[in-house]
């Protein structure tokens, strides 16, 4: 039956050192420790808010980035259509120019040789003239050097006139 | 290979019963008594019997604290090594022995344990039990109350070496015995704090909780270790628990709110008629709860000791060794299985204290 009984002396001891432990261990163990344990779990997990917010972060600026670099290769892009659209143009004009300046160069040669043609050409239509005139006049002499081929000649035109 | 070492530091814990008893409770002249030896196990005592038999053992007398009329301090040696008395009973006629101080014990008898003091110089009895004499308030320092002390240094050295690595090193990554003893504060915050009494209101209870868990495991451990300083049967004296569970009750009647009360005194949804029945069980029910606290720690952990006792008995029962190949691999089994009940029953504890302590301050459901 004593078994089953509690005894006093053994529950006062107990309560005594029970109660001292548990006070002692209160002020100078749990509540630090809890204190420690707590102040660690808000770290780590201020620390983790921390590293979602900077992988937040870091994506946006990612993202930016890529916007940036699309930016500017559409920028680029557009410079490097704008430039050759102004070499383009440029080759163009001097092309254009080229065109209208050897236009003119030959046009203007083109003058010359024709008023050069012209002059040569009159030239020539003068030499001509006294050069078939003297032929003219020295075919004429052999012709009429004779009675007979005088004769011959007015008649043969006398016949063309007939003939007529 | 760590586990080997673990294994043979049980296994060495575990075999020593064998050779305490084996030459401890031998008695040639006697028959051995089993269930005798068992109940001087399980029971307090006020010596811590080391080694040896009656005639040759090794004791540690442990210091007799007797309040009658004056505070009377002196070794228990005096009543070990007093007179052996064998009286009649009055009633029975049977003989009955009981120790007889000597010296600063003089005028005292001690009988299973119990200081009485003696009448006309002699303890009287009456069917078995002490009839006619007084007992003095007896704050000795029992085998119990030794083991208590050891335990309660072990516990305050383990607990504060933990929370000395924290104040000097800050809040960072536990380490050494703060490794293994942590991740169990944590538990007993969490899942047996916060999930039971509630977020927010757990706080307080914590270190009460903890200290409750603490207390429990290391001296049911202590109790499993046969040899000196363990192997009293601390944490299965019906005084320790009865303590404890007390504290859960006062605790839980401290911290009771209105919702707690209503309950009991205006269980809501119970028709009025009901009432006179209702009112008597919920009464009631606040003292069962602590009860059954104090009842299964006590029998958790005094059957424990009386299973791994009563296995080892039979080699003295059958006086042949070669039961030993029966009686050693059960007794380790049961070793093992007391191990997983020590830190089992201290959860528990815990547990249902913190259960207790939730249904008193939960608030009114809407």
């Amino acid at each position: 039956m004593d078994l089953v009984t509690p005894d006093l002396g053994l529950l006062f001891w107990t309560g005594l050192v029970f109660c001292l432990l548990l006070f002692v261990l209160t002020k100078f163990a749990w509540k630090p420790i809890l204190k420690m344990v707590n102040e660690r779990e808000q770290k780590i997990s201020e620390a983790l808010d921390l590293a979602e917010k900077t992988k937040a972060e870091m994506q946006a600026m990612q993202s930016e980035n890529e916007a940036l670099l699309k930016e500017a290769r559409a920028q680029r892009d557009s410079m490097l259509k704008d430039a050759k659209n102004v070499s383009d143009k440029m080759i163009e004009e001097a092309k254009e120019k080229a065109k209208s300046e050897a236009q003119k160069i030959v046009n203007s040669a083109k003058d010359s040789i024709n008023s050069e043609k012209l002059q040569a050409m009159n030239e020539l239509k003068t030499h001509v003239a006294g050069l078939s005139l003297e032929i003219a006049e020295k075919i004429i002499r052999t012709e009429l050097s004779t009675d007979d081929k005088q004769k011959a000649l007015a008649e043969k035109m006398a016949d063309d006139i007939n003939m007529n | 290979m760590n586990s080997i070492r673990y294994f043979l530091i049980i296994f060495s814990f575990i075999s020593f019963p064998l050779i305490s008893f084996a030459s401890g409770d031998k008695n040639p002249e006697k028959e051995f008594n089993v269930s005798e030896m068992i109940m001087h196990h399980v029971k307090d005592a006020h010596e811590w019997h080391l080694w040896g038999g009656e005639l040759n053992g090794v004791s540690i007398y442990l210091p007799v604290i007797l309040y009658d009329n004056e505070v009377k301090v002196f070794s228990s040696e005096n009543f070990y090594h007093g007179e052996h008395i064998v009286a009649a009973d009055h009633k029975t006629h049977q003989p009955i022995s009981y120790l007889k101080g000597k010296g600063e014990a003089t005028g005292y008898g001690m009988f299973h344990e119990k200081i009485y003091k003696l009448e006309k110089n002699q303890l009287n009895f009456e069917d078995g039990h002490v009839h006619g004499n007084i007992q003095p308030i007896d704050l000795s320092i029992t085998k119990n109350v030794t083991s208590l002390f050891i335990g309660a240094i072990i516990i305050l050295i383990l607990i504060l070496s933990m929370a000395r690595f924290y104040k000097s090193n800050g809040a960072v990554a536990p380490k050494g015995i703060a490794k293994f003893i942590e991740p169990l504060v944590v538990v007993i915050r969490d899942d047996i704090a916060k999930e039971n009494i509630g977020h927010g209101k757990h706080h307080k209870y914590v270190p009460y909780l903890l200290t409750i868990f603490f207390f429990i495991w290391f001296n049911n451990l202590l109790g499993l270790i046969p040899i000196f300083p363990g192997g009293a049967n601390l944490t299965g004296n019906i005084t320790i628990t009865f303590f404890l569970a007390l504290c859960t009750l006062i605790l839980t009647l401290f911290s009771s709110n209105k919702n707690y009360w209503k309950h009991i005194f205006a269980t809501p949804g119970v028709p009025v008629a009901l009432m006179p029945i209702m009112i008597p069980i919920e009464i009631v029910g606040i003292f069962t709860k602590p009860f059954a606290l104090t009842i299964r720690l006590f029998a958790n952990i005094t059957g424990g000791h009386i299973i791994i006792l009563a296995l080892i008995s039979i080699i003295f029962i059958n006086k042949n060794i070669a039961w030993g190949a029966l009686s050693v691999p059960m007794a380790l089994f049961i070793s093992c299985l007391e191990m997983l009940v020590a830190v089992l029953q201290a959860y528990l504890f815990a547990l249902l204290s913190a259960l207790f302590i939730g249904a008193a301050v939960e608030e009114a459901h809407h």
